[in-house]
Formats: C-alpha cells, sequence, structure tokens
C-alpha cells in the first residue's frame, strides 16, 4: 500500500531541519558577496580567487579538510586578520554593497556590524554580566535599565539566561565549557550585529551542548545572516541552508545544503562528504 | 619480559635519583633562607619596642630607635613606586602589545635587560653624577630617583611576561566585538594579567627596600627626623650598614630591629596586597 506520508528517507534536510516554509532561494537578498578574494600569510596563498555570495538571513556552511582554508576565509569577513602584520587580502568582499577591503574601512566599526564566535570559549576575566556589557558600551551608552535588559535580552537569545540569571555577578570563568561558548554568543548577538561568523563553535563542546548550539544557530538566523565553519559534515547538514565545500584554499563547490550532500556536482566534494576523501 | 622488568627497574631508579637530587637542592634553600630568618629574629628579637618605632636614632650609648629610617625609606620607596609602576607597565604594554613589529622594540628590551642586570652601585653614581652634583646637595628625590630607575626594568620585564602569557584568543574575542586596541588592552588583556602584573611590582617594591648603595651616593643619611625630600633623608638600609659596622653596642642592637623591620615590612605588605586584590572576579 502506497500512502502519500514522506518518510524520513525522502525528506529534504530543509524538512529534517523543520524550516517552517519553503523559501524561494531566488528572491533572497546577497550579504555579502565575494570577489575574486585572495589572500596571503606573507608569502603563501591561503585563499585563491574566491567568489561566493553569502544570502541575507541564511546560514551558510564552510567545509573541507584541515588547512583548506575555510577559517581563512571567515577571518576575511571581519578582518581579523588586520591583527597580524604580514597577512593581507586583496580582490573585494562587499557588505551591504560596500568593499570592507577598502583602505578607509573603519575596522572596528565593520567588527560591530559582523560578530564572531571562535573554536575555544573565550570568556573576558570579568563578571557574567560585564561579559556581555563589554561590547555594548563600546557602541551605545544605555542606562543601567537598558543594559540590564539588553544583558536579559542576549543571554535569554543565547538560551543561558535561566542557568545563569541568579549568578550575573559571578566570574564568566566559572561557567561549564558549553555554558562558557553560550556566552559567547551572547556576547556576540548583545552588540546586534548583522553577521555572525562561527568558527567551529562546538569543537570543544559536548553533544549536549552542542545541540544547544545548533538549536540557537537555528533561532537566530531570523534575525542574522550566520556563516559557520565545520569539521563535522553532519553539522552542516543539520544547520546550514548554503554549503561550501573547500580545498588547498580553493573553492571548489557551493550551492544549496540538500543539492551539495544529495547531489554534489564535483566528484571531490562527493568524495569528501562520503568519507572516501585521501 | 625480564627485559622489560630491568628497564622498569632502571626508571624507578632514575626516578628516585631525580626525587632525590631535588629534594636536597630544596632542602640547602630552604635550610638558609630558614637560617637568616632565625638569627634575624634571634638578633633582632631584642631590639624590637615601641621606641624603635618612635624614637629617632639615637648617639652612641644612649636611647632611640629607628622612626627616621623608616619613614625615609617609606617615603622614598613609595615616591619611587609611584613614579615606576604607571611607566614599567606603560612599556612593558608596548614591548608585548604594540611593539610586534619595527626596531624600536627588541631595543628597548635589549637596554631593559641591561638595566635590569647593572649593578646598582653604577645607577647610584650615575644619579650622583647626573643629579646631586648638579644641585650640590644630597636629597630623599635623588634616592627615589635611582631606586625608581632600579624599579622600574622590573617592572617592565613582569608586565610584558604576563602580557606574553595572557592568550591570543581573547585578544581576538575583544577585537571581534570592534572594541579598539587601547581598550582590548586596558579592559581585557591588563585584567586578566593583573595578579602577574601586581606581582611583578612587589617584587620591585621588595628588591628597592634593601638596596643600600645607591642611596649612599644619593639621600645619604640623616640623623634627625626628616620630611623634606630636598634634605638628605635617613634609610634603613644605609643606617643597618652604618649601625652594624658600628663599635657600639646599642647601634648593633637597632641594626638587626632594622633588618628585621624591612624583612618582615615587606613580607606584611605582600600578604596586604595579595587580599586586597584578592580574585574578586
Amino acid at each position: 500500500m502506497q500512502t502519500n506520508v514522506t518518510t524520513k528517507r525522502d525528506m529534504t534536510f530543509s524538512q529534517l531541519r523543520g524550516d517552517s516554509t519553503q523559501v524561494d532561494h531566488s528572491e533572497l537578498r546577497t550579504k555579502i558577496q565575494i570577489r575574486n578574494l585572495d589572500f596571503y600569510y606573507g608569502s603563501f596563498q591561503g585563499l585563491k580567487k574566491i567568489n561566493l555570495d553569502i544570502r541575507e538571513g541564511m546560514v551558510t556552511a564552510f567545509i573541507g579538510p584541515s588547512g583548506c582554508g575555510k577559517s581563512t576565509l571567515l577571518r576575511t569577513l571581519n578582518r581579523m586578520y588586520d591583527l597580524y602584520p604580514g597577512q593581507r587580502a586583496t580582490g573585494e568582499i562587499l557588505l551591504n554593497g560596500h568593499n570592507m577591503l577598502d583602505q578607509g574601512q573603519d575596522v572596528n566599526a565593520l567588527r560591530a556590524k559582523v560578530g564572531m564566535v571562535f573554536q575555544k570559549p573565550t570568556p573576558f576575566p570579568m563578571s557574567i554580566y560585564e561579559n556581555i556589557a563589554f561590547g555594548v558600551r563600546l557602541y551605545d551608552s544605555l542606562s543601567r535599565a537598558d543594559m540590564d535588559n539588553r544583558v536579559e535580552w542576549a543571554l535569554r537569545k543565547a538560551a543561558l539566561w535561566d542557568e545563569v540569571k541568579d549568578k550575573l555577578n559571578q566570574s564568566g570563568l566559572s561557567l561549564s565549557g558549553g555554558q562558557q561558548q553560550r556566552l559567547c554568543i551572547a556576547r556576540g548577538v548583545a552588540v546586534k550585529p548583522e553577521v555572525l561568523l562561527l568558527d567551529e563553535p562546538t569543537s570543544a563542546l559536548d553533544p549536549i551542548s552542542t545541540a544547544k548550539v545548533e538549536e540557537l544557530v537555528h533561532e537566530l538566523k531570523s534575525e542574522y545572516t550566520i556563516a559557520i565553519v565545520t569539521h563535522n559534515m553532519q553539522q552542516a547538514a543539520r544547520v546550514s541552508d548554503y554549503t561550501a565545500y573547500m580545498y588547498l584554499g580553493e573553492l571548489v563547490e557551493f550551492g544549496l545544503t540538500d543539492e551539495i550532500f544529495i547531489k554534489p556536482k564535483r566528484k571531490e566534494t562527493e568524495d569528501y562528504i562520503t568519507g572516501r576523501f585521501g | 619480559m625480564s627485559n622489560s622488568a630491568a628497564l622498569y627497574a632502571k626508571r624507578v631508579r632514575t626516578n628516585r635519583l631525580a626525587l632525590f637530587l631535588s629534594l636536597v637542592a630544596m632542602g640547602v634553600g630552604m635550610a638558609f633562607l630558614a637560617w637568616i630568618l632565625i638569627v634575624l629574629l634571634i638578633k633582632g628579637f631584642g631590639a624590637l619596642s615601641i621606641s624603635l618605632f618612635t624614637m629617632s636614632t639615637p648617639a652612641p650609648g644612649s636611647d632611640g630607635g629607628l622612626y627616621n629610617a623608616i619613614l625615609g625609606s617609606a617615603m622614598m620607596v613609595g615616591a619611587s613606586t609611584f613614579i615606576a609602576t604607571p611607566i614599567g607597565i606603560l612599556a612593558g604594554i608596548y614591548l608585548s602589545e604594540y611593539g610586534r613589529s619595527g626596531w624600536l622594540a627588541p631595543a628597548t628590551r635589549f637596554i631593559n635587560d641591561i638595566l635590569l642586570s647593572a649593578p646598582s652601585i653604577v645607577i647610584g653614581v650615575f644619579i650622583y653624577a647626573m643629579y646631586v652634583a648638579q644641585v650640590q646637595h644630597f636629597s630623599g628625590w635623588a634616592g627615589s630617583l635611582a631606586l625608581t630607575l632600579i624599579a622600574i626594568p622590573v617592572v617592565v620585564r613582569t608586565t610584558e611576561n604576563m602580557l606574553n602569557l595572557v592568550p591570543g584568543s581573547l585578544r581576538e574575542a575583544a577585537a571581534a566585538l570592534g572594541a579598539p586596541r587601547w581598550k582590548i588592552v586596558i579592559s581585557v588583556v591588563l585584567r586578566a594579567a593583573k595578579a602577574g602584573v601586581l606581582t611583578g611590582i612587589l617584587l620591585a617594591v621588595a628588591r628597592v627596600s634593601g638596596e643600600t648603595a645607591p642611596l649612599l651616593f644619593t639621600a645619604l643619611n640623616n640623623q634627625f627626623t626628616s620630611y623634606d625630600m630636598n634634605a638628605p633623608m635617613a634609610n634603613l638600609p644605609v643606617v643597618i650598614f652604618q649601625f652594624a659596622m658600628s663599635p657600639y653596642e646599642n647601634w648593633n642592637s637597632l641594626a638587626w630591629g632594622g633588618a628585621i623591620i624591612i624583612t618582615f615590612g615587606v613580607l606584611c605588605l605582600n600578604i596586604l596586597v595579595r587580599i586586597m586584590f584578592r580574585k574578586k572576579i
């Protein structure tokens, strides 16, 4: 007897994730356009002619083997490499149509718009409250009450509020690893950036914390554009709408996650995804 | 099987030997420290009295204390700490946070290391030639200046080392929020290294409190109580030096008392500051 109910086997990743409505991807606005991006660590070329569009309100995952340049690419998107002499990028990265690689770009203002969460939790040596307020104070002068609200709002967004609401004055370092990472996400969200970059945000976390962070990514994408680097292919499939597969500094394939994981166009992508790589 | 048993026995022997040697080394070090403290307590305990802290240095054979020397030492060490701390911390910040490229930071680091190991008497002579000889009199300020020159490199060195220990990921995390460089350094990096930087300052205070040679050329000594930093100033190390070498018994006893005051003064300061700055966060 054939029924019309789709079994789990036949569902797309998008349906598995529980995306409520089918998105018409051709209608989406492009948040970040990367054009002919080359990146150099001194004389070593880390990225080669990258061209990529990151869509607004979507999650884009960068996958690939170690050293393929996925973290490097992520770190160009908020010009984190500027901290290190000898690292430079050429080409164009347009955020809302403006090239952020321009000499005149105010890097601090850019980073306030493009937040980042790192692989290892990095709470500042201050209280949980101050950890959140630190970033907010850089660009907003809020009253005490407004700041309290903002801190609560950010902690709720990061699904951490219930666990820390009674100990906001304790050190951020007193939290567990998973809580610290969610604190860092809350800190990034609190400054209300337009884009959130996640650099292997769950690689140091246990499965339960990982699941919480993944849920969070799903929650946050309605308001933020998210780019995530991950070593975990299941994670990429679970959380992202678009996936970019990179290898040796080049973008091998980029497209909808469903297509990349179900019917990749390139043999290399298929080999990597199915674990037949190398 | 027998081979691995022999290997195991050898490892156990090596381990025992290494443990024994390190325990001996520790024992020797601790024994001398304990010896010094015990001698200090036995000889100096008799000199401890109220008048030690209230009366000025006496003439041979008459009653007196070390009030003027304690006061002078406290004022000069205090002034030099006050001057050396901001300079040392700022220079340490420059070396660790800003001097990543270029020639200035390595040059500064090299000169600082030389200054760190410079004999303190050289510093004393330098201040004598550059300041005391110019104004034609010894003074508390000259003493403070000499002590400052000794304290600065200590603070610079420890501050730089402690800031270098702060992981780069913390700096990146603050930068990722859009924080400007100075804000990252002051609010995050310096805060993370607070305990270590503080230790550096205390190390400098301890070092400077016992310096005698540079004060001989600069602050000299003063028999009377003086609050004037522009005049010769009494201080514990020089008083100990003079009194310990004198043939008078009451002076010798005061010298022991002074030695106790320096030793335990530095110890108490250490404990006090650590309690005050104990990890609140």
